[in-house]
């Protein structure tokens, strides 16, 4: 029996030293939470909170004013049968199966010219980085003059060379795609800084073997390069297809918001927009925002799914 | 890439009569820098720079100063649900900011904040990207610092402030050019949380200068150009810290 009591003695100790451990990490879990405690009380107030509030709002009908009446899924089958919302997600989608592609092909193509050491290297990083330090305002307004098409620079441009002049915004045919271009332009800077940053973690001594080797430039480009950035590829995937999906501001400025005009150029965000804060429909319009949301999360679920198969992580 | 900018300057300085020039003239026939001072005379540009100046220092300071704090305690300090946490501040980064718009306005209304700074400033200052993109670039500051500065009887705060803080200044420079551009550039947010010509930042001011002067693009695009120069000037002065911070943060695992 004797060996109980040195069980417990050491119980006593190893409680002592637990309590003391526990004392050190109460001091240290209150500090911690401290330092999250503003942030997170931020998003759970101003982000959390909000989009459960949205999703409980798209099953209601409501001006804003007066108290919510639930109403079920009528907004979702209401919005499912519009045309104008059926339209909206067709835009959409196309706005983001052109753009996203463009803009990272040539970010790619643009990041591997700028990373190399050649003088003015900052002048040129700053040049492609210009639009997307510009207000997107500005970029809209700057852009519409561009395509206007009696003064604008490019259809002067094209008359010179006796090409046809479209009239970029207004024809409902290639309206979209005269934004979409104003929209890569824009975006392109953002994906090449990230790619250069990418880019500038490729260790140099994989050159050095493949060189040895013997391999050319393009071998070198598929077999190194590209393979060591597709973490970087999937990020700018992600972020540009997220934000291609919320389009909303360079249309709003380069053809404004009380336009027959808009219809070949409304996305999802547009109809947000106008259903909440034009028409005073909060229910319908959370139900879009949150048909956005879910579309949103499953893009990016998919992606992440389907990273496996072609991003690569060093190990 | 540059045209559209050299056709905004070119346009700027153009008198009305000239811009609907056809053929156009790539170089203005006379120049006319009086355009900058019209626009500050007919609307109060002054009002809305110094709206926006307000709202980006107010939004980035607090923020990197907000997220900071949080990343450091996710990287660095041990305590419950730490994961669960983490967890639900990322899912964050998955709600598009329309989804949120609704209901906030119904809690800054609540609140009386429609039309005044705070709506403009408070919702901004906290952000998930901001915590997660520091704490992976705390991540890789050598454990061996804070254990030195313990030693020598550091506070947590102490490591923070001391330690931490100035060895992530490529990081915390990132942050805070992404989220100056965010905050000065931004239109939806102020478009629907203010109304008053008072409280107007210059991305409302110059989208409702294209509905005064629709048509007198030498005045739009001066308005433009300025409201746009403040933020290339922060980008060529930072822009190797940008690309630094990014690279040595989460980005690129």
């Amino acid at each position: 029996m004797g060996g109980f009591s040195t069980t417990i003695g050491k119980n006593k100790q190893n409680i002592v030293v637990v309590e003391r451990k526990k004392k050190k990490l109460d001091k240290e879990a209150i500090i911690a939470l401290l330092f999250i405690a503003p942030t997170f009380l931020g998003l759970l107030v101003f982000y959390m909170l909000p989009a459960i509030a949205s999703f409980g709002l798209s099953f209601t009908s409501w001006d804003g004013i007066t108290t919510p009446v639930f109403v079920g899924l009528e907004n979702i089958n209401t919005l499912l049968q519009d045309p104008t919302f059926q339209r909206s997600i067709i835009n959409t989608i196309v706005f983001t199966i052109v753009s996203v592609p463009l803009s990272v092909v040539i970010a790619t193509l643009v990041s591997l010219l700028l990373n190399q050491k050649i003088k003015g290297m900052v002048f040129y990083r700053t040049l492609y980085f210009l639009p997307v330090v510009t207000m997107p305002v500005a970029v809209g307004m700057v852009w519409k003059w561009l395509y206007n098409t009696e003064y604008g620079l490019i259809n002067y441009i094209l008359s010179v060379f006796h090409l046809p002049q479209p009239s970029w915004l207004f024809n409902p045919n290639i309206a979209l795609f005269s934004v979409i271009l104003v929209y890569v332009w824009m975006t392109v800077g953002n994906n090449v800084i990230l790619l250069l940053a990418g880019l500038q973690g490729v260790s140099q001594s994989y050159y050095e073997a493949a060189q040895i080797d013997g391999a050319s430039k393009l071998k070198q480009f598929f077999n190194i390069t590209l393979p060591l950035i597709t973490p970087t590829l999937f990020f700018v995937f992600i972020t540009s297809m997220i934000s291609s999906l919320q389009m909303f501001d360079l249309i709003f400025v380069m053809i404004g918001d009380n336009n027959a005009l808009l219809d070949p150029l409304r996305t999802i965000v547009f109809g947000v927009y106008e259903s909440g804060f034009k028409y005073s429909q909060m229910g319908i319009a959370s139900a879009q925002a949150f048909l956005l949301f879910i579309a949103i999360l499953a893009i990016t679920i998919v992606q992440f799914i389907f990273q496996k198969k072609w991003v690569h992580y060093d190990s | 890439m540059i045209i559209p900018f050299l056709w905004m300057i070119s346009t700027s300085f153009k008198s009305y009569g000239d811009s609907m020039q056809v053929p156009p003239d790539i170089i203005p026939k006379e120049w006319h820098p009086e355009n900058y001072s019209k626009v500050f005379e007919s609307v109060d540009f002054f009002k809305y720079y110094l709206n926006t100046i307000i709202v980006t220092v107010g939004r980035t300071l607090s923020q990197l100063l907000l997220c900071s704090l949080a990343a450091f305690a996710f990287a660095r300090m041990k305590f419950p649900f730490k994961n669960v946490i983490f967890i639900a501040i990322l899912s964050v980064l998955m709600v598009p900011p329309q989804v949120i718009l609704i209901p906030n306005y119904a809690i800054l209304a609540k609140l009386g904040w429609i039309d005044t700074f705070y709506a403009l400033i408070v919702p901004g200052i906290f952000s998930a990207f901001g915590v997660f993109l520091l704490r992976q670039f705390f991540m890789g500051i050598p454990k061996e610092l804070d254990e030195a500065a313990i030693i020598d009887g550091c506070s947590w705060w102490g490591i923070y402030w001391r330690v931490l803080l100035p060895n992530a200044t490529p990081a915390l420079i990132a942050l805070g050019i992404f989220t100056a551009l965010a905050s000065w550039n931004d239109f939806l947010w102020p478009l629907i949380m203010t109304n008053s010509e008072n409280m107007r930042v210059l991305s409302i001011g110059i989208a409702s200068f294209q509905g005064q002067y629709s048509t007198n693009y030498p005045l739009l695009m001066a308005g433009a150009l300025l409201s746009t120069i403040p933020m290339i000037i922060l980008f060529i002065f930072l822009q190797k810290h940008l690309i630094a911070g990014i690279s040595l943060s989460g980005v690129r695992k």
